[in-house]
């Protein structure tokens, strides 16, 4: 019976391939753009952990040179003598792959060889002089070296004992010093003893993971959307397939198949087409990530200092979710359909209930659904808090919209039909509301994806003219200068009026203020500061009070996180409180900030000195030459503020090219999902247009009217999804941004972007009415004719 | 089932369905035995509740009262899976509008019933085919058959499950004429070759008179 029932369900899928292809493809898709930003997460995930384990970046104080890239190895045995705990590192290349060496007995880290604790000696690792890496790596450094396999360290690194990566580079000196965590409190200052090395602070390198998450959250919320909207094809299909089989269904149950056992089937069949439409989507998946990953990957270096493996792997992770998912979307899909073959009766009408009218009590839980949703998504924006949160309210405001669309399109459809004069106008204009409801998922799914895309497109752009601005305020200074001691410091601002440079000298200080862990900067208030920062909230005499020592002013991500606005006190020292004159905007940094002036912060830390200038000069490549020939400033210190700036805007722009990729994507996936629904219907729609070819209405002219109403459902929706889109950027840039980065931006309208965005939408959807308008045009007469001969 | 138990057992039979003005009786209190191989025809106005009672025959619905005995199974009290059993097995029915699987192919259609109980004999289904003149149809599709081909198609599958009780709806109500003729001889050959017991519903008295015994439902009551 399972057999023969089974080959009778199948027979459907294989007596329409279209349904079939619609069915695997949507579900395809759908996988494909999930698994794909999953795929990328997970690698980076991957490399951010191995890349802790391996380098232990951020872990622990370094020393480094002054100059060059190397430290002599008296240097070590000297600080090591004179009390300092240190560790050697060593680093080099050779045959295209970095080595990394280190003393396992004094190493506060273990660089990602875990075989070494396995070993339970470190002994066995010193005397056995050999490398560890993964298996790509060990390839690459080819048979002269003897490597053990560690797949825990990060690619294109091998790691092994100071003297065995030493001898392997044919060098007798060090790259680094890690300095351990516990020092003993007396021991002479690494100025007396090495000046010519310098002691860089972990705190300067912020856990990647952490600063990363928001990032991959955005990618996983795109992933979901383009989910969303892959699933409306294989709802739709699904529906159709499920309507067209009513009689079959019928008829089974009356040969004898009991209904649980029809059902389970079923289920079956719908599993088993989930995971080969799944099985296609995740290879395509692994496509788009290989893709995409490049871009990811310099996006995260380029943003957070963030190391990405550039290979991907099959990790069961993102395959297996991308797998799961889909079999429960399919599952969620086809659910409906199943629960109403459920409770079919028997003898139940076995003509397929116009597919496109089986709404009725569907409207009324829509607009209820809908309503819902809405009203959901209004009060995460009032209450809500958290990211978590914030995605809740994108997902219940999207969703409510797309629910909502079908019930407002209905009465402009009436309005229309209302105001057409020509018979055929009236028909073309009450046809085109019959046809909604059959449309209506494809069309709920253009609404996301073009919502999507606006909602994007104006957040990525008003971030582009506020980061724009805010580089030209913050990045004022034409040359800034790093000093590596505080007489080089001093020397700076004695040669800057000689040099024809106004000096702002930064005190930098890491402290608390309101819990909240803070860079206090002490600044010299003048005219750069006064004429450039702009703010996003003041006192009228902001400065005034700064440079008067009588107030402060916070960045927005702390004023944000600690609940502080203007007026609010804050501690900026043991019993020293100072109100907030302003508030300032700072895009791309993590951190919160508070700045006083520059002789309060004396008073407070005098031990404190100043190392960063801001140079303000008419003449930049002169002044660094001066510096460096003068007072010498090595030039890596010196940063000249064009570069910076383009620096900056390379790293914004390739931050969004994935967005911008998977935008397209998406849109094409809705374009998609129109065209199947189209496909599908198309063979529906020869008996409801018999009788108006048979009133003499060409082939020809229906076809065309077919295309011209695909063009007006795609520019209703386009009207719909200029405010859901709008909104949708609202939440981007005011919740999901000030909870992800901790600040606001300003929200700029972008009409020319729009009208284009809605023109590509109706261009799409003209193409999908295409192909179905040029088959219905070609539909033989007799094939219309037989609608009549089958009426009884 | 013995040879002497009776191929369909009817017994009190009640249906009551619920109308716009209230309840509505379509059967009351049926008596009906059927023996094997015995062909019987019920006539009866529209809405006399022939189809109703057909229905309840084959389990494909339920009485409100009464006994109902298909090949030995007493179909009282048994869930709706233990009914699609014993019409899987035991009972086929030829529909009016011959509910044939769109997308199975004529020969698959015709051993459908036959393989949903385990028994398809393709000796015997290419026999029924070719007796009913559908050889060369065996490998089209339904949507390509005229109405008095699929209603063979109908009735082969009904055969080729050699079901102890088959059940007609109206089996020549959509044909002309001469086909009706055609394909009720076929039916009658079929059936007296293999032994089943038939029920057939029928409106029209030429037809009826064709049976081997005639029943005329009026008012949800036998005459």
């Amino acid at each position: 019976m399972t057999r023969a029932c089974l080959a009778a369900l199948a027979s459907h899928w294989r007596r329409n391939p279209l349904q079939s292809f619609a069915f695997l493809v949507g579900l395809a898709l759908a996988t494909a753009l999930w698994s794909g930003v999953q795929a990328i997460n997970a690698e980076a995930r991957a490399s951010y952990d191995a890349a802790v384990a391996t380098l232990g970046d951020g872990q622990f104080d370094q020393i480094l040179p002054r100059a060059g890239d190397r430290i002599a190895q008296q240097d070590f045995v000297t600080l090591r003598r004179a009390g300092w705990l240190v560790s050697p590192i060593i680093e080099g290349r050779l045959d295209g792959v970095r080595l990394l060496g280190f003393d396992p007995l004094s190493s506060p880290a273990r660089f990602g060889v875990e075989g070494m604790a396995e070993a339970g000696d470190p002994d066995s690792f010193l005397s056995q002089g050999q490398l560890y890496a993964t298996a790509e790596t060990a390839q690459a450094l080819g048979d002269g070296v003897t490597v053990l396999v560690e797949d825990t360290i990060t690619p294109g690194i091998a790691v092994g004992d100071v003297g065995a990566v030493q001898q392997l580079l044919r060098r007798g000196d060090l790259s680094r010093l890690l300095v351990q965590p516990d020092q003993p409190l007396r021991r002479p200052a690494l100025e007396d003893l090495a000046p010519h090395l310098r002691l860089q602070s972990a705190s300067q390198s912020a856990d990647v993971g952490e600063l990363t998450e928001s990032f991959h959250l955005n990618l996983t919320a795109f992933g979901l959307l383009s989910f969303a909207v892959g699933l409306f094809i294989v709802y739709s299909t699904i529906g159709l397939a499920f309507e067209q089989r009513r009689g079959m269904v019928r008829t089974l149950r009356a040969l004898g198949v009991p209904l649980p056992h029809l059902i389970t089937l079923m289920v079956a069949e719908v599993v088993a087409l989930a995971l080969v439409g799944a099985g296609i989507g995740v290879v395509l998946g692994y496509v788009i990530a290989a893709l995409l990953l490049p871009d990811v990957a310099g996006t995260l270096r380029g943003l957070y200092g963030a190391e990405m493996a550039g290979t991907l792997q099959f990790r069961v992770s993102w395959w297996g979710s991308g797998m799961a998912i889909a079999v429960l979307g399919a599952l969620a899909a086809a659910g409906g359909r199943l629960w109403q073959i459920a409770r079919m009766p028997l003898l139940a009408s076995a003509r397929p209930r116009a597919w496109a009218m089986t709404l009725g009590n569907a409207q009324l839980v829509q607009g209820v659904g809908a309503l819902g949703l809405l009203l959901c998504a209004g009060a995460l924006a009032v209450w809500g808090s958290g990211l978590v949160a914030g995605f809740a309210l994108l997902g219940c405001f999207l969703i409510g919209a797309a629910l909502a669309l079908p019930l407002l399109v209905r009465p402009v459809l009436a309005l229309a039909e209302g105001t057409a004069k020509s018979p055929v106008a009236r028909w073309f204009w009450a046809d085109t509301r019959q046809q909604l409801p059959g449309l209506s998922l494809a069309l709920m799914a253009l609404l996301l994806a073009i919502s999507a895309n606006i909602g994007v497109a104006t957040m990525v752009s008003s971030f582009r003219l506020t980061f724009v601005a805010f580089l030209d305020q913050r990045l004022a200074p034409e040359l800034y200068v790093e000093a590596e001691t505080a007489g080089q410091a001093a020397a700076i601002e004695a040669a800057a009026p000689r040099l024809g440079a106004t000096a702002l000298p930064l005190l930098v200080r890491d402290t608390q203020v309101a819990g909240q862990p803070t860079r206090l900067f002490g600044v010299r208030v003048g005219p750069t500061y006064r004429e450039n920062w702009q703010f996003l909230a003041a006192t009228p005499s902001a400065w005034d009070q700064v440079a008067a020592g009588t107030a402060a002013v916070a960045n927005e991500q702390l004023a944000r996180r600690a609940g502080l606005w203007i007026g609010d006190l804050v501690e900026v020292a043991p019993d020293r409180m100072l109100p907030l004159a302003a508030i300032v905007a700072d895009y791309g940094n993590p951190r919160g900030q508070l700045v006083i002036g520059e002789a309060l912060f004396q008073s407070l830390h005098p031990e404190v000195s100043a190392r960063q200038f801001g140079l303000r000069t008419d003449d930049a490549a002169t002044l660094r030459r001066a510096l460096s020939d003068e007072v010498g400033i090595a030039d890596s210190a010196i940063t000249d503020q064009v570069a910076l700036k383009a620096f900056s805007m390379s790293v914004f722009d390739r931050t969004f090219t994935v967005t911008a990729a998977l935008n397209v994507l998406t849109l094409a996936v809705a374009g998609f999902a129109m065209l199947m629904c189209l496909l599908t219907l198309a063979d529906l729609r020869v008996p409801q247009l018999a009788p108006v070819w048979a009133l003499g209405l060409t082939r020809r002219r229906i076809g065309q009217l077919e295309v011209i109403r695909a063009l007006v459902f795609a520019g209703v929706v386009c009207l719909f999804a200029l405010p859901v889109g709008l909104g949708l950027a609202w939440v981007l840039l005011a919740i999901i941004n000030v909870e992800a980065f901790g600040w606001r931006l300003p929200m700029y309208l972008f009409p020319a972007d729009y009208a284009r965005l809605g023109a590509y939408a109706i261009l799409a959807a003209g193409t999908a009415a295409a192909w179905p308008a040029i088959r219905l045009m070609r539909v033989p007469p007799n094939a219309l004719l037989k609608v009549f001969a089958h009426e009884h | 089932m013995t040879q002497a138990d009776p191929a369909l057992f009817l017994c009190g039979v009640q249906k009551t369905f619920a109308g716009a003005d209230g309840p509505v009786r379509v059967l009351g209190g049926v008596d009906l035995t059927l023996a094997p191989g015995e062909t019987l025809a019920l006539t009866g106005e529209s809405g006399s509740g022939k189809s109703t009672l057909l229905h309840i025959a084959g389990g494909l619905e339920v009485a409100d009262a009464g006994t109902v005995r298909v090949a030995g199974h007493d179909l009282t009290g048994l869930s709706d899976s233990d009914r699609a059993v014993v019409r899987c097995r035991d009972v086929a029915v030829i529909f009016q509008q011959f509910n044939l699987i769109p997308s199975l192919n004529v020969a698959d259609n015709i051993a459908f019933q036959a393989r949903l109980a385990g028994r398809a004999d393709m000796v015997l289904i290419g026999d029924l085919a070719a007796r009913l003149g559908l050889s060369d149809q065996m490998r089209k599709y339904p949507e390509a058959l005229s109405g008095g081909q699929q209603q063979r198609v109908a009735i082969a599958r009904a055969i080729a499950a050699r079901p102890q009780v088959l059940l007609a709806d109206e089996p020549t109500g959509n044909l002309d004429e001469s086909t009706a003729v055609q394909v009720l001889d076929q039916l009658l050959t079929l059936v007296a070759d293999t032994g089943a017991a038939l029920l057939l519903v029928t409106h029209s008295p030429t037809i009826a008179a064709r049976m081997g015994r005639r029943l005329h439902l009026s008012r949800g009551v036998l005459a």
